[in-house]
């Protein structure tokens, strides 16, 4: 699904830009000073040891985390002084599933949609897209399995259409169908102009979606990887 | 004049060892002369009362204490509200220092209130609007610092204590209020403390009363802000030490 | 802001009509703790009568603390916080819309305990224009000041002891105004009893704006 504000000159300003991102998990520095840049459209892979910093990586970009040194600019937005303004235009699958279990699938996705300040009409669509139309529709959410409930989380993201894409580990939980439901919905996003950063511990799957690939480790980037397979856009991560 | 640079300055020295300094060095000896001379006129010099004998002593040093009680709570809400403007740690800390030792304040006010009243009318307790509101005002401090001693991260802390703080003031104007009402509507006849009329060596001794709480009050607060501060002061310490070593972790996984 | 508020109170509300713990569990602790005060003061002995619009307003205050716990603990599942911090809703309609929703399920609890006080207590209900607007501002204050410190409270460990120690000393000048007011109600007095009204009618708007202004930062985790 497109994102709701493409800019319209596509590469030139980066989405994501960070140098020497600190970001405090209490006294712990879970980003100890990142230096990453991402153009609009990429797909990137981060891939990295477990405690490397790949979850807080992603809720700083969601500005959900504030960033005590460094520069850091998403979508045009300073997380240093205004990360709350960059929210409603990402989209965040976490861990946690971000739903009310004693309500239905069709609840869920429809009151977040409309948070979001989204056409209501793109909660349906979301919901068939995932494959939650149907019996599932009706279901509380704490019936559901893990997978049904992911892929709720996910109709959730997608009926928002932001234009930075959060994945922290999409594919886990999920069945092949949906895990090929996931590779297909972010080919989709990225070819409509929304940029995509996501996490995983399945490389086979994400190396091929992925055109770079960066790995963390103690809180920095410590490498970057083009992957040549995808040729939408094209700057180096740092 | 107290200043942040002159009650800080003492501190950002490495690894003080106590949380004295010239300042309230002397304001403490000043602070203990004040008490000597209260002693003396509260005590000795002072006459006793007709109705109430000896016991009308205990309110020399109750009366004030309740008012610093509300100085305190006052403070308290001014810090919490400058700290939720300009997030400054300074004020948040003086919220903390001056909620506590109001604190402080309140509970004895409220056993000088308990030891006033047993000689007087035979009883510890009565539920007349001022020990009412007394009662109600530790309550109210009480969770305050309960919200202080939270286990979570000192922003998270001191976000959601400068609310209960910048709270506590109306609050307990409120809560005057409704016993204030509440008293008179069936009030029969009783003795409300601090009634007694009050004249020559008295008035002087409760005079003296409120200077040597005050001193006391004032000494107290910038000590326990200190030790706020310096517990503060070690949590941001060794950001760099800490940095080194998260960046280890990454070389030694690869 | 009002937008997002309805939002939040329509959800909150489905909520609590598909899980039922509002019908299903504080309604009936609300009359067990109506039942219990009966075995304590013994009906036979006249002090029911007297106590009753204090115990029907005490009975009211717990089951509001149960309502509030409930009302944070649903915003309590894996990652709903930070679902609420992205969606871009204003914190002061989150705040208005749950406000709102424990309003509206404690109306309906003090409804239906009235009735149960009324038979249970054998009380004569009269005064009904001020026993009423004492229920709507009591409410609303209730709601109001319990929204905000449940703000306070949630998300931590202790939420649990936290809420009662900070809401019941704040919401005790609720309990007195409330009880006189009742009081003057039934007792057939009722020029006694607004000036009660009016003081839990600012309480309630000094909450709305504290709430208002202060949600949006206790929201945030730092």
């Amino acid at each position: 699904m497109e994102p709701a504000d493409p800019t319209s000159r596509p590469g030139t300003e980066p989405v994501v830009h960070l140098r020497g991102a600190v970001a405090l998990l209490g006294r712990f520095p879970a980003l100890a000073g990142v230096d990453l840049d991402v153009d609009r459209r990429q797909v990137l892979l981060l891939r990295g040891a477990n405690g490397a910093g790949k979850t807080t990586l992603l809720r700083a970009l969601a500005g959900l985390v504030p960033i005590s040194s460094g520069e850091a600019v998403v979508l045009g937005v300073d997380l240093r002084t205004d990360r709350a303004l960059v929210r409603p235009r990402v989209g965040l699958l976490a861990h946690g599933t971000g739903l009310y279990d004693e309500l239905t699938v069709a609840d869920n996705v429809r009151f977040w949609t409309r948070a979001a300040r989204a056409n209501v009409i793109d909660a349906e669509l979301a919901m068939s897209r995932l494959g939650l139309d149907g019996r599932l529709r009706n279901v509380t959410v704490g019936r559901l399995s893990t997978g049904q409930r992911r892929r709720t989380s996910l109709a959730c993201l997608i009926a928002r259409r932001p234009e930075l894409w959060l994945l922290d580990e999409p594919h886990a939980g999920l069945d092949k169908e949906g895990r090929d439901i996931v590779d297909e919905l972010v080919r989709d996003a990225a070819v409509a102009g929304a940029t995509i950063i996501l996490s995983s511990h399945d490389l086979d799957r994400s190396i091929d979606l992925a055109n770079e690939i960066v790995t963390l480790g103690g809180g920095v980037a410590l490498d970057s990887v083009s992957n040549s397979e995808d040729k939408a856009g094209g700057i180096d991560a740092r | 004049m107290i200043t942040e640079s002159a009650v800080t300055a003492k501190i950002s020295e490495n690894g003080p060892t106590s949380t004295g300094s010239r300042a309230t060095l002397i304001l403490g000896i000043v602070t203990v002369i004040a008490l000597g001379v209260l002693v003396l006129f509260g005590l000795i010099l002072s006459p006793a009362d007709q109705k109430q004998g000896d016991a009308v002593r205990i309110m020399y040093v109750h009366v004030p204490s309740a008012t610093l009680s509300y100085i305190g709570c006052l403070l308290a809400g001014v810090g919490s509200a400058v700290f939720l403007w300009r997030k400054s740690q300074w004020w948040d800390l003086v919220a903390y220092a001056g909620a506590e030792v109001a604190a402080l304040f309140t509970a004895f006010t409220l056993v000088t209130g308990m030891f006033w009243g047993r000689p007087t009318w035979g009883v510890f307790w009565v539920w007349d609007a001022r020990l009412t509101s007394s009662a109600m005002l530790m309550l109210l401090l009480l969770g305050y610092l309960a919200v202080r001693r939270l286990e979570a991260d000192y922003s998270v802390r001191a976000k959601r204590a400068a609310i209960v703080g910048l709270l506590l003031v109306p609050n307990v104007f409120i809560v005057r209020q409704s016993v204030q009402w509440w008293r008179t509507l069936h009030q029969t006849a009783t003795l409300q403390l601090g009634d007694t009329k009050l004249d020559g060596l008295m008035l002087f001794s409760l005079f003296t009363g409120f200077v040597a709480t005050a001193l006391a009050f004032v000494w107290m607060v910038i000590h326990r802000f200190r030790v706020a501060w310096l517990e503060e002061q070690v949590d941001t310490e060794g950001l760099d030490a800490a940095l080194v070593e998260r960046r280890a972790e990454g070389v030694a996984s690869t | 802001m009002l937008a997002d508020a309805w939002l939040i109170a329509l959800k909150d509300l489905k909520l609590e009509l598909r899980s039922r713990v509002a019908i299903n569990q504080v309604l009936p602790f609300a009359l067990l703790v109506l039942v219990l005060f009966a075995f304590a003061l013994d009906p036979d002995r006249g002090l029911l009568q007297k106590a009753t619009p204090g115990l029907y307003w005490i009975a009211v205050l717990f089951s509001g603390l149960l309502a509030m716990q409930r009302s944070f603990a649903v915003e309590s599942t894996d990652g709903v916080t930070d679902a609420l911090r992205l969606s871009g809703l204003a914190p002061s309609g989150i705040y208005l819309g749950k406000t709102l929703s424990v309003a509206v399920q404690l109306v309906v609890l003090e409804l239906l305990l009235g009735v149960g006080v009324a038979v249970l207590y054998g009380t004569p209900l009269a005064g009904w224009l001020l026993l009423l607007a004492t229920i709507g501002v009591a409410t609303a204050a209730i709601a109001t000041a319990g929204t905000l410190f449940g703000a306070v409270a949630s998300g931590l460990r202790v939420r649990e002891t936290l809420l009662p120690l900070l809401l019941l000393p704040v919401l005790a000048p609720v309990l007195i105004g409330a009880t006189r007011a009742f009081e003057a109600a039934l007792n057939g007095t009722p020029s006694e009893g607004w000036p009660w009204v009016g003081l839990m009618s600012v309480f309630s708007v000094m909450y709305v704006v504290a709430g208002i202004f202060g949600f949006g930062p206790l929201m945030e985790e730092s």
